[in-house]
C-alpha cells in the first residue's frame, strides 16, 4: 500500500523541517517527498491524503505508558492501550513493567512484545524492571531483557530507595547502554500522602507528599549517575526543586535527561479541590511555582520530553474514598491537545512542542523513532492544531476513562495515524 | 435569609449568614429542648440514618436525639472500616440506605472526603459528622453557639486552638468558623502538629503556649490521639503535656473571663490539668447539650431547603 500526504505543513524538528510539502510512503517506509504530486494523483494504488491546513509530523513517542497487561487487564490490555495510543498520535509507546507479573524476566518482555506484534496497533517498546518484582533488592535480569526487546529500565511507581541497589543497577546497565529511569521519590517522606503537601491538602484534611520527597531522590540520583557515569532519566517531573537540580546538573555535565506529563504542566493542586480521584496521581500535582518551574524547564530545555504516564483505573477503582482511590491518570488522548496550549501561551514554538513528542524522547532511549526522514519506518501523525473540541472520555478509545480534563474544550484533533505505512487510527 | 443548602459538608463553604442562621435556629431548638415535651414534627416521614465508619458514642447519640426531638425515623449503621479493600464499597453502602428512604445520611468516616463523595453520587441530604481530618461541622457549630452564648458575640473575640492541629476536623472547622464570624484565631501546637501551610488562612501559629494565651477571650484544647507519640509527633505525652498542656499557671497569662473548652473526650493530666477540667466542666456540659440542638438545627434548615426545592 502506498500513501501520498498532500499540501500538509510538514514538521519534522529530527532533520530541522518546517515546510509545505508532500510525503510519498510505500512499503511501510518513507519514500519521498515529492515536489509534485500529479503522477500519485491517478494511480489507483496510492492513498491520497489532504493534508491542507494540517500540520504533518512524525508519530508521537511516549516513553511512559502503563498498558497494564499482563495482570491487569480490567484496566487496559496491549490492545486497547495501543488503539487509545493511536487514537492521540502516538505511534510508538513505552510501556512500564509494573503488570503482574512483573517484567522483571525476558519471558514476560517476550509475551508482551508477542501481543503486541499480534495485537497492537502502534510500535510497543518494553521497559524492565530495575529489581526483581520491583521489591527494591535484588537486579531484575536486566541483561536478558535488554536481549528480548527492553529499551531501558525502571522500577516506576516504587522507588528503589536502597542507594547502593541504584548504583550497582547504574553501573550494571552501562554494559548494554540502556538508561536507568527513576520515579524519583522518598517513600518514607511520601508516607501516606495521597496528594501534593501545601495549603490545599491543609485545607482537605489529607496526607500531604511533600515537594521534598522527589528532590532528595532526584538528587540522590544525579550523584548515584555521577558516580556511576549512568544514563539516568527522571519520569514525570512534578516539582520546581527537580527542575533546579536537573538543570544544574545537565550544566556540569552529568548524563540526566528528564520528561514532564501534560497534568503537571497544566495542573495545580487545586484540581484536587472537592477530592476529584481523577486528580490523584504521583508525583502529585503540585504548587503554582512549581507548574511555573516546570514551564521554565519546558523552555529552556531542561526538561526534555513530554510524556504522559497514562495510567488506567477502571471507574470502580476510582469511585471510592480518595485515601484508597488509586494514583494515575489516563493520558494518551488529551496530550497532544493540552501540548498545543503551551504553544498557545507562548511556553514553546510548534517545533519545540513537536520535538518534546518526537525526537527528544526517542532519543533518551534510542528507539530509532520520532523521524521522518526517507528510508526511516513511516510512522506518521497528521493533525489539526487549531479544531476545536470537548474532551468526552465516554470517546476514549482507552478501557479506562480516568481523566481529570473530561469536559474541557481544547484545540487540537489528529486527523490520521500512520505507523509502519498503514493508518492505524483516522477521525 | 434562607437556608439553600442540601448538605451541610462543613463549615469552609458556608457564609457567615449561612453559619448565623444555623446558630439562630439552634437557639429556637435548644428552647424545645428545655420543654417538658421536647419534640417537634419537623421531620416526621423522614428518615435519617446515622452511617458511622468510627466508633462515636458521643456523636451519634447527640445526633440521635436530634433527630428524635424533630421526630425523625433513625436507622443507626455502625460499620468498621478495618478492610479497606474487602467489602461492599462505602458508595454502595449508602446506595443501599438510600433504597430505603434515607432521606438524610449522617456520615461519619475516617477518611477526608468521604461525605463528598456521597453528596456528588447520592439525591439524599448528606450531612458530615467528621471525616477524617478534614471537617466535624457539627462540632464547630456547637462549639460557636457556646462561645456566643457565653460572651455574647464572637466578632473581635482571641480565640487559641491547642493541641494536634495536623490532624484535627474540629480545628479546621472551628478555624473556618470562627474565621468567617470575625474572630482572630491562633494556633498553638508543637511544629510537627502545625501544618504551616495554614498562615496561610491569615492566622497566627505558635509553638509557644504562653505566648499564644496571652490576652485569649477563648481557648479551645483539642484531644490528643495516644498514637501521635509513637509516629515521631513528639516525643512522649509527659513531654507533650509538659509544653502544651494547660495548668492554672499558665492560664493566668489569659484574659480573665477566659472560657476553656474541650470537644471531649478529655485525657485528664494531659491536655488539662485536673483543676483546670473541673472548672471548665460546666462549660464542657454545655457544649454537650448544645450540640442536640446544633444538630436540630442543622437538620431543620437542610429539610426545609430540599422541601422548598
Amino acid at each position: 500500500m502506498s500513501i501520498l500526504i498532500k499540501g500538509g505543513r510538514i514538521i519534522d524538528p529530527s532533520q530541522g523541517i518546517d515546510e509545505t510539502g508532500n510525503i510519498f510512503i510505500e512499503n511501510g517506509e518513507i519514500k519521498s517527498y515529492p515536489k509534485t504530486t500529479k503522477k500519485f494523483d491517478k494511480d489507483p494504488d496510492v492513498t491520497v491524503i489532504n493534508a491542507k491546513g494540517k500540520i504533518v509530523s512524525p508519530g508521537f513517542v511516549d516513553i511512559h505508558v502503563h498498558l497494564r497487561e499482563p495482570g491487569f487487564e480490567h484496566k487496559e490490555t496491549i490492545r486497547s492501550g495501543c488503539e487509545s495510543a493511536a487514537a492521540g498520535g502516538f505511534t510508538s509507546i513505552v510501556c512500564m513493567p509494573n503488570t503482574n507479573p512483573v517484567n522483571d524476566n525476558a519471558s514476560v518482555t517476550e509475551y508482551i512484545l508477542l501481543k503486541a506484534r499480534t495485537e497492537g496497533i502502534v510500535n510497543v517498546f518494553p521497559i524492565g524492571a530495575i529489581t526483581k518484582g520491583e521489591m527494591g533488592e535484588g537486579l531484575a535480569q536486566i541483561g536478558e531483557m535488554y536481549e528480548a526487546g527492553c529499551v531501558g529500565v525502571s522500577d516506576d511507581g516504587m522507588p528503589v530507595m536502597n542507594a547502593k541497589v541504584m548504583r550497582h543497577a547504574m553501573e550494571y546497565v552501562r554494559a548494554f547502554d540502556i538508561p536507568v529511569i527513576s520515579h524519583a521519590e522518598d517513600k518514607n517522606l511520601s508516607g501516606t500522602g495521597v496528594m501534593n503537601e501545601g495549603y490545599v491538602s491543609t485545607k482537605l484534611g489529607l496526607t500531604g507528599i511533600p515537594c521534598a520527597s522527589e528532590d532528595v531522590m532526584v538528587s540522590r540520583d544525579i550523584t548515584v549517575a555521577e558516580l556511576t557515569g549512568a544514563r539516568l532519566h527522571i519520569c514525570h517531573v512534578s516539582t520546581a526543586g527537580s527542575v533546579r537540580l536537573i538543570r544544574a546538573a545537565k550544566k556540569r555535565g552529568v548524563k540526566v535527561t528528564a520528561e514532564v506529563t501534560p497534568h503537571h504542566f497544566t495542573l495545580t493542586d487545586e484540581a484536587v479541590n472537592e477530592y476529584d480521584t481523577n486528580a490523584k496521581m504521583n508525583p502529585p500535582l503540585r504548587g503554582k511555582k512549581d507548574r511555573e518551574a516546570i514551564l521554565v524547564g519546558l523552555k529552556d530545555g531542561t526538561l526534555d520530553a513530554i510524556a504522559t504516564d497514562h495510567a488506567p483505573h477502571s471507574e470502580d477503582e476510582k469511585k471510592v474514598e480518595f485515601d484508597i482511590a488509586p494514583f494515575g491518570i489516563v493520558g494518551l488522548e488529551t496530550a497532544l491537545p493540552l501540548s498545543l496550549k503551551l504553544v498557545e501561551d507562548g511556553v514553546l514554538t510548534i517545533n519545540q512542542m513537536i520535538s518534546k513528542l518526537t525526537n527528544a524522547p526517542s532519543e533518551i532511549l534510542n528507539l530509532g523513532k520520532g523521524t521522518i526522514k526517507v528510508g526511516s519506518a513511516a510512522d506518521v501523525v497528521i493533525f489539526d492544531p487549531g479544531k476545536e473540541l470537548t474532551v468526552d472520555r465516554e470517546k476514549f478509545h482507552s478501557k479506562s476513562k480516568n481523566s481529570p480534563f473530561d469536559g474541557w474544550k481544547l484545540k487540537g484533533k489528529v486527523n490520521y495515524t500512520i505507523v509502519n505505512g498503514e493508518i492505524v487510527y483516522s477521525s | 435569609m434562607k437556608f439553600q443548602r442540601k448538605h451541610i459538608l462543613g463549615l469552609e463553604e458556608l457564609t457567615a449568614e449561612e453559619i448565623t442562621l444555623v446558630l439562630d435556629t439552634a437557639e429556637s431548638m435548644k428552647e424545645v429542648s428545655e420543654r417538658d415535651v421536647k419534640k417537634v414534627p419537623a421531620l416526621r416521614g423522614v428518615t435519617v440514618c446515622n452511617l458511622f465508619y468510627e466508633p462515636s458514642t458521643r456523636t451519634r447519640s447527640s445526633f440521635e436525639i436530634a433527630e428524635k426531638r424533630l421526630s425523625a425515623d433513625v436507622l443507626n449503621f455502625t460499620l468498621s472500616h478495618s478492610s479497606v479493600s474487602k467489602g461492599e464499597t462505602l458508595l454502595d453502602t449508602a446506595r443501599n440506605l438510600e433504597a430505603m428512604g434515607a432521606g438524610v445520611i449522617v456520615i461519619r468516616h475516617p477518611m477526608s472526603g468521604a461525605p463528598w463523595l456521597l453528596a456528588k453520587e447520592l439525591n439524599s441530604s448528606i450531612i458530615n459528622a467528621g471525616d477524617g481530618s478534614h471537617e466535624h461541622p457539627s462540632q464547630a457549630l456547637l462549639d460557636l453557639f457556646t462561645i456566643r452564648e457565653i460572651k455574647g458575640k464572637i466578632k473581635g473575640l482571641r480565640v487559641v486552638i491547642v493541641g494536634d492541629i495536623l490532624h484535627s476536623r474540629v480545628a479546621r472547622s472551628n478555624i473556618w468558623g470562627l474565621l468567617k464570624l470575625g474572630a482572630k484565631v491562633r494556633l498553638v501546637g508543637p511544629p510537627t502538629l502545625i501544618p504551616k501551610y495554614i498562615e496561610n488562612a491569615k492566622i497566627r501559629t505558635f509553638y509557644n503556649l504562653d505566648e499564644a494565651i496571652e490576652g485569649a477571650d477563648v481557648i479551645i484544647m483539642l484531644r490528643i490521639q495516644m498514637e501521635r507519640q509513637e509516629s515521631e509527633y513528639f516525643p512522649s505525652l509527659r513531654e507533650y503535656s509538659r509544653f502544651y498542656g494547660l495548668t492554672r499557671e499558665k492560664l493566668r497569662g489569659a484574659s480573665e473571663d477566659v472560657t476553656v473548652m474541650h470537644p471531649g473526650p478529655i485525657n485528664r493530666g494531659i491536655e488539662l490539668s485536673s483543676d483546670i477540667a473541673d472548672d471548665a466542666g460546666s462549660v464542657i456540659l454545655d457544649q454537650v447539650s448544645n450540640g442536640i440542638a446544633v444538630r436540630m438545627a442543622m437538620f431543620y434548615l437542610v429539610a426545609s431547603a430540599g422541601r422548598d426545592a
